[in-house]
């Protein structure tokens, strides 16, 4: 079964911080801005917003992987 | 092999510190410079094939020498996997960069033996099926020049060789930053999204090894995993360089047998196990030697003991040396020495080195402060710069809470601390 999880370029990475507008129970902001992530799988339920927080980013530094 | 397997004679060489631990491999007792003596130390290599090599290094358990630790003989298969699926060439780049201010074990083996680490990489080129090898040292650097004449002296081999100057940056020798330079010119790091042993130099499946790494290989290869495995412990055979430094009254480079006692390693350098030392390098532990004197040094029992082996080095603080001040002075350096590319090491790097510096000055809310940023910084970075920098600030909270709270009162109670100067060597950052 695949599962999807999120990935961050942490270089290209500018501390925007929409991501964690758009899912704010698992992305939350350092002190400096930056993102911190879930780790492991994305529950079913975050999924959709999950995709919506990659496509918020202004210099496309997440992405929803999927993982087998 | 007979030089390898004669009994050790008495050092014939009165410049250099007796050690009892010699084991004349990678820094012979008669130094083989050159291309006719160091063929005619050890023989020919010959060429080894893909599994035998894999297998070979697999069985004499040899880990990365250049900090990260990882198995060699799985690198080499995942190399060569690689080149079967891409029906590309790969390329391997021998790290001579030794990056690591503490650390100068590669540049004395380069020193000594610069043809066995260039074998290294001939041999791991023809089992992964590479046809350029390129070597890698900081610009205008002693090593730089002399594998540059050990390449020019030796007969032409199968593949291309090239000797190539890297920055004198820290940042600049870590695996992906050394592969991005050479691909742009950009020394920083890259990485992990793109896996270099599938996609590296020129878009090429690509083996970086250090240097001590390629000449352990370059044995395995020419004597096999059996007389590798003739010293050392039974779950890391073999030898491994140690530079020592600090308050030791011989400080320099070592080879010893795994699971040699610290001990032992540290009266090669003249010292007795007293005092703190930084073991493993700029990202790596603060150890109690009166402690530890009996611990083998080896990656699992180093692990175990609460040290690590990382760059293979160990600093010995004089008497009264301050774990705290050294750590702040270090994480200043840390934070400086970063590629300014990602968010958690830019400003947490400096945040912490910070703290570090208040908490030495006495103040009381630096140590909430790192106890809470360092988890967040931890592993956030596109490379491990960041981590190194959190698990030496980490080991020197344990050390200071731990073990000597009667100095850290000291300093919270701001009655300072005597230490005399600082000696762990920072070099350019």
């Amino acid at each position: 079964m695949s599962e999807r999880v999120l990935a961050l370029d942490p270089i290209a990475c500018r501390a925007h911080g929409l991501c964690a507008e758009e899912l704010p129970e698992a992305i939350v902001l350092d002190e400096w801005g930056y993102p911190i992530l879930p780790t492991g799988p994305l529950p079913a339920q975050w999924v959709r917003r999950a995709k919506s927080a990659a496509a918020a980013c202004p210099v496309l530094a997440l992405r929803v992987q999927t993982r087998r | 092999m007979t030089a390898l397997t004669e009994p050790r004679r008495a050092t014939d060489d009165t410049n250099r510190a007796p050690n009892p631990l010699a084991t004349d491999r990678l820094l012979p007792i008669r130094p083989a410079y050159g291309w006719i003596d160091h063929l005619s130390r050890l023989g020919p290599l010959r060429p080894i094939t893909t599994k035998k090599l894999g297998r070979s290094l697999n069985d004499a358990g040899l880990l990365g020498r250049g900090g990260a630790g990882f198995p060699t003989g799985r690198k080499v298969l995942a190399v060569a996997a690689a080149v079967a699926g891409t029906r590309l060439p790969a390329v391997v780049v021998a790290n001579c960069c030794e990056g690591d201010p503490t650390s100068y074990k590669d540049q004395v083996l380069i020193s000594r033996s610069p043809h066995l680490v260039i074998d290294g990489a001939v041999a791991a080129a023809a089992a992964v099926g590479a046809d350029r090898i390129v070597l890698a040292a900081h610009e205008n650097s002693a090593a730089h020049r002399i594998l540059a004449a050990a390449v020019a002296e030796r007969p032409g081999a199968a593949q291309v060789i090239d000797v190539v100057g890297l920055p004198h940056r820290y940042i600049a020798s870590e695996a992906t930053a050394l592969v991005r330079f050479l691909n742009s010119g950009d020394a920083r790091p890259a990485g992990k999204l793109l896996p270099i042993w599938e996609r590296g130099v020129d878009g090429r499946p690509t083996l970086v090894d250090n240097a001590e790494t390629l000449a352990q290989l370059a044995l395995i290869a020419r004597f096999g995993p059996d007389w590798f495995a003739a010293i050392g412990t039974a779950a890391e055979p073999g030898t491994t360089l140690v530079s020592i430094g600090g308050a030791v009254p011989r400080p320099g480079v070592v080879e010893v047998p795994h699971g040699a006692p610290l001990r032992d390693v540290l009266a090669c350098a003249g010292a007795a196990p007293t005092g703190w030392a930084l073991v493993g390098g700029l990202a790596g532990r603060w150890v109690d030697l009166s402690g530890t004197a009996v611990v083998g040094y080896s990656t699992a029992q180093l692990a175990a003991a609460g040290a690590t082996r990382g760059v293979g080095s160990m600093i010995v603080l004089p008497a009264g040396g301050c774990v705290l001040a050294e750590t702040a002075r270090i994480l200043h350096y840390q934070a400086n020495a970063g590629a300014r590319q990602c968010g958690p090491c830019m400003f947490g790097l400096p945040a912490i080195a910070a703290d570090m510096t208040a908490l030495r000055a006495g103040n009381r809310g630096a140590l909430d402060r790192l106890r809470r940023r360092l988890p967040v910084i931890n592993g956030r970075g596109a490379c491990s710069h960041p981590d190194g920098a959190v698990a030496l600030a980490a080991s020197a909270l344990s050390a200071l809470t731990t073990q000597q709270p009667g100095h850290l009162r000291q300093h919270l109670t701001g009655g300072g601390c005597h230490a005399p100067a600082p000696v762990v060597p920072l070099g350019a950052a």
